[in-house]
């Protein structure tokens, strides 16, 4: 890897996390309003009440514009794979290829029959079907939100899989290793549910509109009932699952830990910098180097949101990068050196293979294996090991208002629900204001923690395998500049126009719906 | 069986005759999906190893030599 086009990969990273930021626009909201949907829906099939169907079908619609706007966007993703990330889509096929290909089956026929009861089949099935067919339509959403997830989060923690050297593919050996890594199983519950917490808001937003226009109150109290109640639930998962997502990546992704909480230097007994601004180093080596300027900490607590262990060491950006004898942590410059020697057998095993020396092929293919859980720090032995730290103050901050854009939410939807409770809610314009405009705010927190995600495991695709630089395509920069405009150029004109229907049709309101 | 069938070719047919919203919706898919698989997928992003490579064997020593240069 002597001759690396940066603006290639720079450009190949940009476009892949402009659409995936505008694919996860759409998809929180269809995992979310479909459980709220069913849940107004049960309701209405328990009390017969019609003012339910009525408050259903109108989220129903809302529900639809939003699955129709947000449909095929992810597919972008897939091209980009086999155009910009060939090396990548080649290394990973096999692993990819039975999630993809479940989640694919389960969308075509979730789409084709249940959504389609859902829409059409008011008055045409029995109540129970229609409602039957609501849940599953929920179920199945989210069931296929976990497959992509299964595969994002071998990305971050690979397992389940054997590198066959002869096609340079990893294959599958284990695939309920691949399902319940302890990564997947935390990604997958802490991304739904913070799909019901934005769908919660923007229920609870769009209700408190219809009040502040002195509109639908029966309506929007009611819809705000369920919305709060929902998003209650869903927040107290959310911290919960969150809780297991940091122990996780403490554990098997540690730097993106130390710099999502800029832990320069490791120690027991870490706190936890609750609030925190910082500043640029610029007098210590290293591009990341970042001081608190100002911090609030809590004592021990990161310590403790490790490892569950006060006293537990943590340890930081510089024990990572130079290596940490007494806590057992290789430097990244032996990790890169044994990633080197990874790559050179892998070299030496295919020409051995080639010329028929079968003895120099299996000497090549004991010493790839055992140097291959360093294979991606190879590609860095020539290189500044400062280039495997993730940007600090972008994962530090995204981690940060994500969370306390999190307690906001949490505050609202009690506040909303006491005050509904009391029927005094419409009187409440300040309330009213802040859920309305906690719905933009809800979209931001569901793209940071994406952002905190994707930008901490940087510069891995593959987490200690597979770094961005050996995974693009030798394509030009040019072509994928100029793609990267067309996309934002759709994807721009998508949202308008999900906006635009969707303000149409809340305009209408539950009168209007088909 | 054929009963049934028409049952379900008649639930689909009005479900999407009567639809007022759907209509734009389903007017945008279609336009997207031909923006998506037809002008995008054609044109920008034609799969690299497919394109460039006949045989699975060329392009696992393509991306061998890739990944050991």
């Amino acid at each position: 890897m002597e001759h690396i086009d940066f603006s290639l990969v720079d450009w190949s990273r940009a476009q892949f996390a402009l659409t995936a930021i505008y694919h996860w626009l759409f998809v929180p909201l269809t995992l979310g309003l479909s459980f709220i949907v069913a849940f107004m829906e049960t309701i209405y099939v328990r009390t017969g009440n019609p003012e339910w169907k009525r408050i259903t079908k109108f989220w129903m619609t809302l529900f639809g514009i939003n699955f129709a706007i947000g449909v095929a966007t992810g597919i972008i993703l897939e091209f980009e794979f086999g155009t910009n990330w060939s090396n990548y889509s080649w290394f990973v096929g096999d692993i990819f290829g039975a999630p993809l290909a479940i989640e694919g089956i389960l969308a075509f026929f979730l789409e084709s029959t249940f959504i389609a009861v859902m829409f059409f089949g008011w008055n045409k099935v029995s109540k129970k079907f229609h409602l039957l067919s609501t849940w599953l339509v929920a179920f199945g959403s989210n069931l296929s939100a976990l497959w992509i997830l299964v595969a994002n989060s071998w990305m971050q923690y690979p397992a389940g899989m054997k590198f066959n050297l002869d096609t340079a593919r990893n294959e599958m050996v284990n695939f309920w290793e691949v399902l319940f890594s302890p990564v997947a199983i935390n990604k997958f519950l802490h991304t739904i549910s913070s799909g019901y917490v934005l769908a919660s808001i923007f229920v609870m937003g769009v209700s408190a509109w219809f009040l502040l226009k002195n509109r639908e109150h029966l309506f929007a109290k009611r819809s705000m009932i369920v919305a709060s109640v929902f998003g209650l639930v869903a927040t107290a998962f959310i911290i919960l699952t969150g809780d297991g997502s940091a122990r996780v990546v403490a554990k098997y992704q540690p730097m993106k830990f130390a710099a999502m909480e800029n832990l320069f230097t490791g120690q027991q007994n870490a706190p936890l910098a609750v609030i925190g601004l910082l500043q640029t180093n610029k007098s210590e080596p290293g591009p990341n180097k970042q001081d608190f300027k100002i911090k609030i900490e809590i004592p021990n607590m990161l310590s403790y949101m490790a490892f569950l262990d006060p006293n537990a060491y943590v340890p930081g950006i510089q024990d990572l990068v130079n290596g940490n004898s007494e806590h057992n942590l290789p430097s990244y410059q032996e990790r890169s050196q044994k990633g080197k020697l990874a790559i050179t057998a892998l070299a030496e095993y295919r020409i051995a293979k080639n010329a028929g020396n079968d003895s120099l092929a299996n000497a090549s293919l004991t010493t790839f294996q055992e140097n291959y859980a360093h294979f991606g720090y190879g590609y860095y032995a020539n290189r500044d090991v400062n280039e495997l730290i993730p940007n600090v103050k972008a994962t530090f901050y995204s981690f940060r208002i994500m969370v306390f854009l999190g307690l906001h939410f949490l505050a609202l939807f009690i506040v909303v629900l006491i005050l509904t409770l009391k029927n005094t809610i419409d009187k409440k314009k300040v309330i009213l204001y802040t859920a309305l405009w906690s719905i933009p705010l809800a979209y931001i927190a569901s793209e940071l923690g994406w952002v905190l995600a994707e930008l901490g495991r940087q510069p891995w695709v593959i987490q200690d395998i597979l770094p961005t630089i050996a995974a693009v395509s030798q394509v030009s920069a040019s072509s994928v500049q100029v793609t990267f405009v067309l996309f934002a150029v759709i994807f721009t004109a998508l949202l308008i126009a999900e906006i635009k229907i969707m303000t149409t049709q809340i305009k209408k309101g539950p009168g209007g719906h088909e | 069986m054929i009963t049934i069938l028409k049952k379900i070719w008649q639930f689909y047919y009005q479900g999407f005759r009567g639809m007022t919203v759907g209509k734009n919706l389903w007017i945008l898919i279609i336009i997207k999906l031909f923006i998506f698989f037809v002008i995008l997928k054609l044109l920008f992003f034609p799969n690299f190893l497919k394109t460039n490579f006949k045989t699975d064997k060329e392009r696992s020593d393509y991306v061998l030599e890739q990944l050991t240069k």
